[in-house]
């Protein structure tokens, strides 16, 4: 089992979504965060006093895979969340020990 | 042809000579009513009757549209400035700063009620008035000849009541984000019987020393743009320098929490306007159509002049700019709306959008002060260029004050009506200044002025209220 983790561009977020959606992906879970990496924030100026918002809005997506599932996941995220640009955020990848399924303490990949 | 055409005009003859005839027939029978004499008397009365009804009638028209203004103004605080102040603020102080607008509803009304009314228009004192109107005695339907001959005292009183509330809600913006409830209310208390009252009744009141029909300076200012502008302007400024900064300020960011609040706030403002300035009038007659078009032309331009500004220097027109550039262009339109006619009011507004840009963004930041919603430089700046500029467009077309056919302003070729001007801003200023600087000292001293560093973090709306403007987990 693999955990992935990945900070994207919000507009992004609805492409990624239905894609991985098509490919199989049952569950996620997802956050509203602000960061930055290499990409530079912008300016806002109200009434003549500048703002440098360094910390932009991104969206963080968070699931454990089944090990046959990592690479076409990841292949469809780079595919649906990149723009181009700098600031399209980035994929983690880590091992996951064990699951748990709450409800009827299922263990391992069938608890995904 | 020329038979048929004949016949016509004799049958419609007959018809003219025969129907006062037949009209009278009846009347005939009853008693004759009344001899020569009788008749003219009878005519008399009934003239007496018409006058009276004419009277009656220029009454009620003045009276619907004043009492309309008086509740336009009281919406210029309550949502108006209230919303615009607090979409400014950050979100712990929103409520604060809308309390600190609605307490002026409450307060500066049960003190115009007491002794306020009295003090600004009783009597005709040069510096202020008399208690001869104390708890609205002899304020009753009857007009009040001195100040507006057709519409009942009591409306003259509430009108002028609203201009009392909102005034010194103004310069809660300077101090915001950091002053106690408790000094507010203290502070402003003070300050409307030490600045606003006496000021008020030095440019309103019967024989006041600056008032423009008959005072030693002669100050134009239609709607209060010294009054009301200059003195809350002025003393927002001195609050903001003896307060001192938000912690923080300016290097820490501090963006306005909601500009929709303030978008909103702004636009009631502009309508709510209207009352302030075309009511001004005091009657619902073409001078009143004229400061109502010339406060609308005032704020047009002056939105037009900070947005072109700020385009130019920061290559974009933001909303806060179209706002604040129509604020300032209502203030600064004010003193001027009952004496200029359309075009010069878009050159004022124009001049005010730019003129108070400039004061917002450079000389602000030159100076280093936190005005922290620009009370000083929008109120202050925009009502004291105001007032300078209705020295030079007022005209005796539009408002004839100095007497009939007497020249106004420069327009007219009396430019000694741009020093009367200044006199006026001169004075409101250094009455303004004296007047806060005391009254701070003596506020400081019974309740404090400042909230402690603690409590400015975490947020007025909790430490001073007990709540919070959005309660998000609810």
């Amino acid at each position: 089992m693999m955990k992935l983790e990945a900070i994207i561009q919000p507009s992004r977020f609805e492409s990624v979504k239905d894609a991985l959606r098509e490919v199989g992906i049952e569950g996620m879970t997802v956050t509203e965060v602000r960061g930055h990496g290499r990409q530079k924030g912008h300016t806002e100026v109200y009434r003549g006093r500048e703002y440098t918002v360094d910390l932009l809005p991104k969206i963080k997506l968070e699931m454990v895979l089944p090990d046959k599932l990592v690479n076409t996941v990841v292949d469809t995220i780079l595919k649906t969340a990149k723009t181009g640009k700098i600031g399209d955020g980035k994929i983690f990848l880590s091992r996951v020990e064990e699951a748990i399924r709450i409800r009827n303490e299922e263990r391992g990949e069938s608890a995904l | 042809m020329k038979r048929a055409v004949l016949s016509c005009c004799l049958l419609m003859s007959l018809f003219a000579i025969a129907l006062p005839l037949l009209a009278q027939a009846p009347a005939a029978n009853a008693p004759a009513t009344a001899s020569s004499p009788d008749s003219s008397k009878d005519l008399n009365d009934k003239l007496a009757q018409l006058d009276q009804r004419v009277t009656a009638a220029q009454s009620a028209g003045d009276n619907a549209w004043m009492l309309t203004s008086a509740a336009l103004v009281l919406m210029m605080t309550g949502p108006g400035l209230a919303l615009f102040y607090g979409g400014l603020v950050r979100r712990k102080s929103t409520l604060a700063i809308m309390m600190q607008s609605f307490a002026m509803m409450g307060l500066i009304t049960v003190l115009w009620a007491l002794v306020g009314y009295s003090l600004a228009f009783g009597g005709d004192g040069k510096f202020i008035g008399d208690l001869s109107h104390a708890f609205l005695r002899g304020v009753g339907t009857a007009p009040n000849a001195d100040y507006s001959a057709t519409i009942p005292q009591l409306t003259f009183m509430v009108y002028q009541l609203m201009f009392a509330v909102i005034t010194p809600a103004l310069i809660t913006g300077a101090t915001a984000e950091r002053m106690k409830f408790s000094g507010t209310v203290l502070f402003m208390t003070l300050w409307f019987f030490v600045v606003y009252v006496p000021l008020a009744h030095m440019v309103w009141g019967k024989g006041g020393l600056l008032n423009a029909a008959g005072g030693k300076f002669p100050c134009l200012d239609f709607a209060g743009g010294t009054v009301v502008h200059i003195t809350s302007g002025v003393s927002a400024l001195v609050c903001a320098l003896y307060m001192g900064k938000r912690l923080g300020y300016p290097k820490q960011p501090m963006p306005p929490h909601s500009l929709v609040l303030s978008f909103i706030g702004a636009c009631l403002l502009w309508v709510g306007w209207f009352g302030f300035n075309a009511g001004s009038a005091l009657a619902a007659g073409g001078l009143a159509s004229s400061a109502f078009v010339a406060t609308h032309f005032g704020a047009a331009a002056a939105a037009f002049g900070w947005s072109a500004a700020e385009w130019l220097k920061n290559g974009k027109a933001s909303a806060l700019g179209a706002i604040s550039g129509a604020v300032a262009g209502l203030v600064a339109i004010t003193p001027a709306a009952g004496f200029v006619r359309p075009m010069p009011a878009l050159v004022i507004g124009l001049i005010a959008g730019v003129f108070c840009y400039l004061m917002v963004t450079k000389v602000k930041a030159l100076f280093g002060y936190d005005d922290a919603l620009d009370a000083f430089g929008v109120h202050g700046a925009g009502g004291t260029i105001g007032a300078l500029l209705t020295g030079i467009f007022a005209q005796a077309v539009v408002n004839p004050i100095f007497g009939d056919g007497k020249p106004v302003g420069g327009r007219d070729g009396h430019w000694g009506q741009l020093g009367n001007q200044l006199i006026g801003v001169l004075f409101a200023w250094g009455f303004a200044l004296v007047g806060t600087i005391v009254i701070l000292k003596i506020t400081d001293v019974l309740t404090g002025f400042r909230v402690s560093e603690e409590h400015e973090v975490e947020g007025l709306d909790i430490t001073q209220h007990g709540e919070e403007a959005y309660y998000l987990e609810s």
